[in-house]
């Protein structure tokens, strides 16, 4: 990977992690409400990837973690802020919230907040990509825990078996709320668990931006190719706690601590200063800038929009086109 | 007589009850380790051992059948589903199988397991956690279905619904939990049948069950300040519904609003209707009505939540309507 890409990466990791941060603050001061599961400490795996991908033309859909993916798919950040706020100019005009963000004219087909439930609905936009000829590819990620639910085992059968061009990405933080993955998981490296179904599978480090970039290159051009399944495992690390209602007893600070050595920013940043391509005065200024776009144009945006009009509660119910429940055709 | 907490509750009773026997278990998603995602199960993981509090990973149809397929041979589940939104995945075993078994094997076989959940609605937890869903589980005929409105009966159902051989779904509502009441320091096992009437009144009969029940009390307040008594009659058992005490309160007070957070086709309030229609409908003076929420999925912005689901206010809007009561 070219330095120029290399600082695009970090720009956008770093941009996640300062937005992340401060949907946090948001939260602690109420301004946001609900259930709310922030991204720190895996940014490599959603960046890495997309940066193999096609933004906005290869389909994508993930679990309730999905702020980032939406803005990795080209979501615009102030309408994901906005939604988290509940205005009628966040993404899914207030209708939706942290677990539920939508862009689909981005090709970001959403946040679910049923665990597994994601695995049949990407198989099945492959699977409508596959019919309609198109070059995209589907992509979904999800959680190490989610692969514990029959949805799992049921997808990658049937994608394997009809030939559907969908990358299933597994980000393995090692746990699902307050399990460890060593207390659910019979088998503890992911992508192991595809071989029953005949699918091509990997596993790469979730904190080298690099290396998923890398292995998802392989991937993406392997779905893309042969239009067939993919899984690719990235071992990764949540730093926060699993939602904001998570008190952390089912871990220790030491193996925090020893995760937080290997941020997928830092390690960018330091690889990139080390090859003389930024200072840490670049650095700092980006991260100033980053943090002024947050500040100035994205909470303002959230804050100042408008709130859905509740005369609108039962809009989007069904569909306004009601031609053939009357008859009229 | 101790004041506990609803989860207190919930936790007293089933210490008691795996101390009491061997083969009660508890399973779901973090009871264990982490004590239960509402504390239901706090403490009892280093009481128990990981054998008898049991970790589940994310498979709720699976270890839903793995609770019920237990419970064919002795063992006594009781299966905490972390929110009510994710028993969708568990309904296949519970309706299809411990619904079921006693009815197919001619009375050779049961499934006595109990499925506890949270549900409701919860301050903009958004459409995929904010179901109530309880009238689907009233739908199924060999399942009972109870929900508690205080932390008495929280701890008198369980217990009852452990010992009881039929599959028990008892649901509670997720802003509940930290409710306080008195319950009685003695072994307590609350009846699974019936209804309760948790205020007296002679003009109306305000019918709900868990949050609505609260809702009730709160808006026969304030109509007592109108000079409306209303009765608050609760609905601790869903499946089956209390035909008797609904009629009885019927008659005293020949006017009936029914109270739901849930949306209203095919709900409680259809079916209370139903009832009243065919023991006491000569009894009434006016015709009943429903509270429910809109028929909508949940939306998330707090303006939207506000108006689809139904507060205390909507209740006393409905009785002064049916009372004729302006202003
Ligand atoms: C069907 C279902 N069961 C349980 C839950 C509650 N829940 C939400 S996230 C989660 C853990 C998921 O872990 P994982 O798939 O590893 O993703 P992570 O949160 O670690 O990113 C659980 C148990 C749910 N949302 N849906
Ligand atoms: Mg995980």
């Amino acid at each position: 990977m070219d330095t120029d890409q290399k600082k695009h990466l970090l720009r956008d990791m770093l941009f996640a992690r300062r937005f992340e941060e401060s949907c946090y603050e948001a939260y602690v001061e109420r301004k946001i409400g609900g259930f709310l599961h922030l991204y720190p400490g895996q940014e490599a795996c959603c960046f890495g990837v997309m940066s193999a991908a096609r933004p906005g033309e290869d389909y994508v859909i993930t679990g309730y973690r999905d702020h980032v993916h939406a803005i990795a798919c080209g979501a615009d950040p102030g309408e994901v802020m906005a939604e988290l706020y509940g205005k009628a100019n966040g993404s899914s005009g207030g209708f939706g919230g942290s677990m539920h963000i939508f862009d689909v004219k981005k090709h970001f087909m959403g946040g679910y907040a049923i665990v597994g439930g994601p695995f049949p609905l990407a198989a099945g936009m492959a699977m409508a990509l596959k019919m309609k000829g198109q070059e995209a590819i589907a992509i979904c990620f999800l959680g190490d825990a989610a692969n514990n639910q029959g949805t799992f085992h049921e997808t990658m059968n049937m994608a394997s078996v009809w030939k559907l061009p969908v990358l299933f990405v597994c980000e393995n933080n090692l746990y699902g709320i307050g399990t460890s993955i060593e207390r659910s998981t019979a088998e503890l490296d992911q992508y192991k668990r595809v071989a029953g179904y005949n699918i091509a599978a990997a596993m790469a480090d979730g904190q080298d931006v690099v290396a998923v970039h890398d292995a998802a290159t392989i991937a993406v051009d392997h779905v893309r190719n042969t239009r067939t399944p993919y899984f690719l495992e990235l071992k990764t690390y949540r730093f926060r706690g699993h939602s904001m209602s998570d008190g952390g007893k089912y871990r220790s600070r030491e193996e925090e601590n020893e995760w937080k050595q290997r941020d997928p920013v830092r390690l960018l940043k330091d690889a990139l200063v080390a090859e003389g391509a930024l200072t840490e005065a670049d650095y700092k200024a980006m991260d100033r800038e980053l943090l002024k776009r947050i500040e100035d144009d994205i909470v303002p945006f959230a804050e100042q929009g408008p709130l859905p009009d509740v005369a609108d509660v039962e809009a989007h119910v069904l569909s306004p086109d009601l031609r053939w429940a009357r008859g009229e055709v | 007589m101790a004041e506990l907490t609803l989860w207190e509750a919930i936790r007293r009773a089933h210490d008691e009850e795996m101390a009491n026997d061997p083969l009660v278990i508890a399973m779901g998603e973090d009871v264990g380790l982490a004590g239960g995602t509402y504390k239901c199960t706090l403490g009892l993981f280093d009481k128990y051992g990981p054998e008898r509090i049991i970790d589940t990973p994310i498979s709720e149809g699976s270890f839903t059948g793995i609770a019920i397929g237990a419970s064919f041979l002795g063992v006594r589940p009781i299966v905490e589903i972390m929110s009510v939104n994710f028993a969708w995945l568990a309904m296949d075993q519970l309706f299809n199988t411990a619904a079921k078994v006693r009815y197919m094997s001619g009375g050779q076989l049961e499934a006595p397991i109990v499925m506890r959940s949270p549900g409701g609605t919860a301050h903009q937890l958004g459409a995929q956690h904010s179901a109530r869903m309880e009238k689907v589980f009233m739908g199924v005929a060999g399942l009972r279905v109870v929900t508690p409105s205080t932390p008495k009966q929280a701890y008198g159902l369980l217990k009852s619904a452990v010992r009881c051989n039929d599959p028990v779904f008892i649901y509670e509502h997720e802003r509940m939990y930290g409710l306080k009441g008195e319950v009685p320091d003695g072994e307590f096992f609350h009846p699974l049948e019936g209804s309760e009437v948790m205020r007296s009144g002679s003009d109306v009969t305000l019918f709900g069950y868990n949050l609505s029940t609260h809702w009730n009390l709160e808006a026969a307040k304030a109509l007592a300040a109108l000079g409306v008594e209303a009765e608050v009659v609760d609905l601790y058992s869903l499946s089956p519904l209390d035909r008797a005490g609904i009629r009885d309160s019927v008659r005293r007070t020949h006017r009936a609003i029914i109270v739901d957070e849930a949306e209203a086709p095919v709900g409680v309030g259809a079916e209370v209707m139903a009832i009243i229609n065919e023991e006491c409908f000569f009894d009434l003076d006016a015709a009943p009505v429903r509270v429910t929420s809109l028929n909508v999925p949940v939306p998330y912005a707090a303006n939207l939540e506000h108006v689809a689901i139904p507060n205390p206010s909507w209740v006393v809007d409905a009785a002064k309507t049916m009372l004729g009561i302006g202003g």
